[in-house]
């Protein structure tokens, strides 16, 4: 672990500013994934700021009837909300789904959008990774790939996003909400803030040096059933080899997004429309363009077969 | 004490005090977090100092340079040391690639250097400043690749390279039924919860090293040999072990590395192998290519069995010696097995719980089921057709016992056998695939020399003391149980004290020798004891009767307390051994049913029932003995659906490195475990008349998962681990 200096933030917009203003600054909330990563130098930030003390760990309802999750809400307390349970289940059980409960306890709601990859490539400073070391090129391409993206990747990086909690997010259509250094506050449809990798992997989002999330907004409750199926090597502790977040209404329609297949959480709106007609006609499209390697072309079927034991399940 | 005949009645067959399921009684040091495991001994010297390792980044080639200045000027760092300034290093005998390495690199994660400095922090920051520049050179990291110059290896610990017994290839060729198959085992990780960590200590040429090792006379013996001092300079104190699985049989580079770096610093060093290093630095179950042919008779009786196993290890390594079992575990008049090994570069492969039979068994068991199946016969009722109550190589050789059909039958009456669907995929529960499956549970028990010494205090309290280490097994608990009844005294006026190179040189804790060997010595030390009061208080020894804390001897009676009114009475001996291992083969038994689940949907695999029953011995500790069982259950659940360290072929490597990318089980995944044990004792084993139980346990459980999955789904999976892949295409539409 390189030194670093620390300070707590104030404020938000204080904190975005002190960011800003700082060489290789980082936020630090929960901790789970950045200081693991600290321990391996596989991030090396000069400069912590702690927002654990800005009061953002409510959740409000919002005037549009939604509710407004504040981003240091801890995943545990997140999940448990009854307002969560009873209205954005499909939130509840992805994030019952992911780590364990200590580390529940700990993580909170924006570090876990901002998660970075499992890909043990990554995890290994000898080895070349475009992500940790932009231009050292990708030894997960021609290597180990099991867990790897199956569609949206690139020449440069074949990763994955490891959540699970941004997969529903992405189904229910969740608006982040930041705060830029200069104090401005914007939205971004979750759809827009993470980013495939094309020729620069180690760009995750569309977040601004600096841009501090402040909140994710749910919007009303959209109702239907409401389903994330996770599935996985061991029962419990283990990333998705494959997730589907489904919301299906009482007339056959609703929504769908897969984890475990692509750098973001995968989501066609475009191969909804297909619902009604099952799940080979919704992953044919949800997956048209799907490059995946010898070790995890399984995903396709897995992908498809899982969703359709949801759709089934969500029919009755 | 030499053991040369079959054991008689004696002391222990009371039963008072062995065999009885007594909670360990270390238990509440260690749910008080108060046992201390050697990276948390701070009290035992001052100004310890901390060591971090840098390992090789590279699995084969040289290191070109190495540029220490920036690191040496890093904050607290006291010292730093490499192969280039550490001085001549020797090897010791039971490792093969060198612990430090440098300027050649034998394989990933090698040690190369350790950093030294005055917190754990200021050492890990230096290391990432120890610039060194390699020079790649090409190796061997394919298995399959490297198969076909595999050579025939020196005989080693396993047995010979090829054995033979009648004309197995005439045989199988004219058996009826033929069953040739290829199955595959992955390397596995120890992934044991303590990392090996040590604390050395230097006064003057002595050296001391907290550290947590199962073998400690290996490990000061390889110590000394290493760093070419005197055998006698070496102290080495290891008395918990957050478990160890095999891979805290030998010295290791924390060990070395600990010692070295104390010498360079002038101070104590700790040193504990970080997580990301366990699996490329340490020792692993090295992978296997087994191909099994098996010929029959239509009614089930083998007539040809051969077993052919291919692994791979560092230059100097042994092979996984897998076929072992298939020269013991079932009838048949012709017979093969073939060992061969492959030069590989990866990672040293060396010992794993029950290593050659984990493996071998892996594979054998499921070809039985494959059998089974060509036959139309139950594989409960193939099994127990082709029991055999000799050594089939030799026949006037005996079992000294062999209950493995009585293991198969009350196994499966309890499991509810009867209640399995012999077609495939016909059961279903809900969205779950139902599959049951069976294997035979073997590994030998292997008897040596085992010493201790005990102590008689004029309080009347017995204290044992031998190298012995526990590494969660219980061995704290059935030596005091040994002593308690060999002494007539309650387990509470026993001591045991363990791992302790000062004390003396046990078995150790190693292929499921330690539970019967261990106490097996300690009844030896015992019995000179009790001579020892008998002799002092004037008593015929062999009248002598030790109960209650007295001794009676006719109508006289002492307490013990008082025989040693004054001054310690101590006695030390060994358990040694004569012929009756090679007059008679000892082997332990049992029988793994598991019942699976497999998501019809997405092939997800659940274990849903397991059941293991045993025949090892007279149990010592049945509540310790389950607990080995049922953790060697758990370990086989592992083997069969998701251990498996991944080799980057390019890089030479195993890629998934820490424990979110190399899974073992987690509670989600262990359903409710039964076990038990049938009544067992064996006299020709030791005085104890007990066997190891320990690996026993993880024999052949994979199997019966793989059998149980196959069973559910009617796919035949023959590479380990069986995982949702190699499922989904044969899941129903």
């Amino acid at each position: 672990m390189r030194s670093f200096s620390y300070e707590r933030a104030t404020s938000p917009g204080a904190a975005a500013a002190a960011a800003a203003g700082t060489a290789n600054a980082k936020f630090i909330a929960g901790g789970t994934n950045l200081l693991d990563l600290m321990k391996l130098e596989i991030e090396t930030p000069a400069h912590l700021i702690d927002v654990n003390g800005l009061a953002l760990d409510r959740i409000d309802e919002t005037a549009d009837g939604g509710l407004r999750i504040g981003a240091l809400v801890r995943n545990t307390d997140l999940a448990a909300d009854r307002r969560v349970r009873r209205d954005y289940a499909v939130l509840s059980r992805a994030l019952l789904a992911g780590a364990s409960g200590q580390l529940r306890n700990k993580a909170t709601t924006a570090g876990n959008l901002l998660q970075r990859t499992r890909c043990p490539y990554f995890y290994d400073a000898n080895l070349p990774c475009n992500k940790r070391k932009p231009g050292s090129g990708c030894a997960a391409i021609g290597g180990f790939s099991r867990q790897h993206a199956v569609i949206g990747a690139s020449e440069a990086c074949i990763a994955t996003h490891p959540s699970d909690m941004a997969v529903a997010m992405r189904v229910l259509d969740v608006v982040v909400e930041t705060v830029r250094p200069d104090g401005a506050t914007r939205s971004i449809p979750i759809a827009d803030l993470h980013r495939l990798p094309g020729d620069s992997p180690e760009i995750e989002t569309t977040l601004q040096p600096g841009e501090l999330i402040t909140a994710v907004a749910l919007p009303k409750p959209v109702g239907g059933t409401q389903a994330y199926r996770k599935v996985r090597d061991r029962a419990s502790y283990a990333f998705a080899l494959v997730s589907v977040a489904a919301i299906v209404q009482g007339d056959g329609t609703g929504r769908v997004a897969l984890g475990g297949v692509a750098h973001k959480p995968w989501r066609v709106e475009a191969a909804e429309s297909e619902l009604p007609r099952g799940a080979k006609a919704v992953t044919a499209r949800l997956l048209a363009d799907a490059k995946p390697t010898k070790d995890n072309a399984y995903k396709l079927p897995l992908a498809e077969r899982t969703l359709a034991a949801v759709l089934r399940e969500a029919r009755g | 004490m030499r053991f040369e005949h079959p054991a008689t009645f004696n002391p222990i067959d009371q039963l008072k005090v062995i065999g009885h399921p007594t909670s360990r009684i270390e238990g509440p040091l260690k749910t008080t977090g108060t046992a201390p495991y050697a990276y948390e001994r701070h009290d035992v010297v001052p100004n310890q100092a901390y060591g971090y390792v840098i390992g090789s980044a590279i699995g084969k080639g040289r290191i070109a340079a190495i540029d220490l200045e920036a690191a040496k000027g890093a904050p607290g760092v006291l010292a730093i040391v490499t192969a280039e300034n550490a001085g001549k290093l020797g090897k010791g005998e039971r490792n093969a690639a060198p612990l430090l390495g440098g300027p050649e690199i034998a394989h990933y994660h090698q040690a190369v250097a350790i950093v030294v400095a005055g917190t754990f922090e200021q050492a890990r920051a230096a290391a990432q400043l120890v610039r060194i520049d390699y020079a790649k050179g090409d190796g061997r990291f394919d298995l399959a690749a490297g198969r076909d110059e595999a050579i025939a290896p020196h005989p080693s610990f396993g047995g010979p390279a090829d054995t033979a017994v009648g004309d197995f290839a005439a045989a199988f060729a004219a058996a009826p039924v033929q069953l040739d198959a290829t199955y595959a085992t992955p390397d596995q990780s120890h992934a044991m919860m303590e990392p090996h960590a040590s604390i050395a200590a230097w006064d003057g040429d002595k050296l001391t090293v907290w550290t947590s090792n199962q073998m400690i006379a290996w490990g000061a013996e390889d110590m000394a040999k290493t760093l070419g001092i005197p055998r006698d300079n070496v102290r080495l104190v290891s008395p918990y072990i957050g478990g160890g699985f095999g891979g805290k049989l030998f010295l290791r580079a924390d060990v070395l590395l600990a010692a070295l770096g104390a010498r360079a610093a002038r101070r104590p060093v700790k040193v504990a192998l970080q997580r990301p290093l366990m699996f490329n630095n340490t020792t692993h179950r090295p992978a296997t290519i087994q191909r099994i042919r098996i010929g029959a008779e239509r009614d089930g009786r083998i007539t040809a069995i051969g077993h052919e196993s291919w692994s791979g290890n560092v230059s100097g390594g042994e092979p996984e010696t897998a076929v072992s079992q298939t020269r013991l575990l079932y009838a048949g008049a012709n017979r093969m097995t073939a060992t061969r090994l492959a030069a590989l570069d990866l990672p040293e492969g060396n010992a794993m719980r029950a290593p050659g039979e984990a493996s071998g068994m892996m594979a054998l068991e499921i070809a039985i089921d494959e059998l089974a199946d060509k036959l139309g016969i139950d594989p409960v009722a193939l099994r127990i057709a082709n029991d055999t109550q000799v050594d089939p190589e030799h026949p006037q050789r005996k079992f000294s016992q062999r209950q493995l059909v009585q293991c198969l039958n009350e196994g499966a009456a309890r499991f509810g056998w009867s209640k399995r669907n012999p077609k495939p995929s016909q059961v279903r529960d809900g969205r779950w695939l139902i599959g049951m499956g069976v294997a035979a549970a073997f590994r030998n028990n292997l008897v040596t020399k085992s010493a201790a010494r005990v102590r008689l205090d004029r309080q009347g309290r017995v204290t044992v003391e031998t190298d012995m280490t526990d590494i969660g097994t219980g061995s704290y608990t059935i030596i005091a149980q040994t002593a308690a009844e060999m002494m007539g005294v309650p387990l509470e006026e026993v001591s045991v004290r363990l791992g302790d190179s000062d004390f003396p040189v046990s078995c150790g804790s190693g292929g499921q020798w330690g539970g019967n060997n261990s106490t097996a010595g300690v009844y030896a030390a015992c019995v000179k004891l009790r001579e020892a009061i008998a002799q002092k208080l004037g008593f015929n020894s062999a009248e002598a009767v030790f109960a209650d804390g007295v001794v009676r001897s006719g109508n006289r009676s002492v307490s013990l307390a008082q025989a040693a009114a004054g001054g310690d009475l101590v006695a030390e001996d060994a358990i040694e051994y004569g012929d009756l291992a090679k007059t008679y083969q000892q082997s332990t038994f049992g029988a793994h049913f598991v019942e699976v689940g497999v998501d019809a949907d997405t092939a997800e695999i659940r274990v849903r029932r397991m059941l293991a029953v045993c025949a090892a011995g007279r149990i010592l500790n049945p509540k310790a003995a389950r607990s080995q069982v049922i953790g060697a259950m758990t370990m086989g659940v592992g083997a069969a659906l998701m251990e498996d360290l991944v080799v980057d072929k390019r890089h030479g490597l195993f890629i998934n490195h820490d424990l979110a990318a190399y899974e073992v089980p987690v509670h989600a995944d262990i359903p409710h475990q039964d076990m038990i044990f049938l009544d067992e004792t064996d006299p020709i084993s030791s005085p104890m008349k007990a066997k190891g139980v320990a690996e026993l346990g993880i024999c052949g459980v994979a199997a019966a998962v793989a059998n149980a999955v196959h069973n559910a789904t009617g796919v035949r999976v023959r590479d380990y681990p069986i995982t949702l892949d190699k499922l989904i295409a044969a899941m129903p539409v």
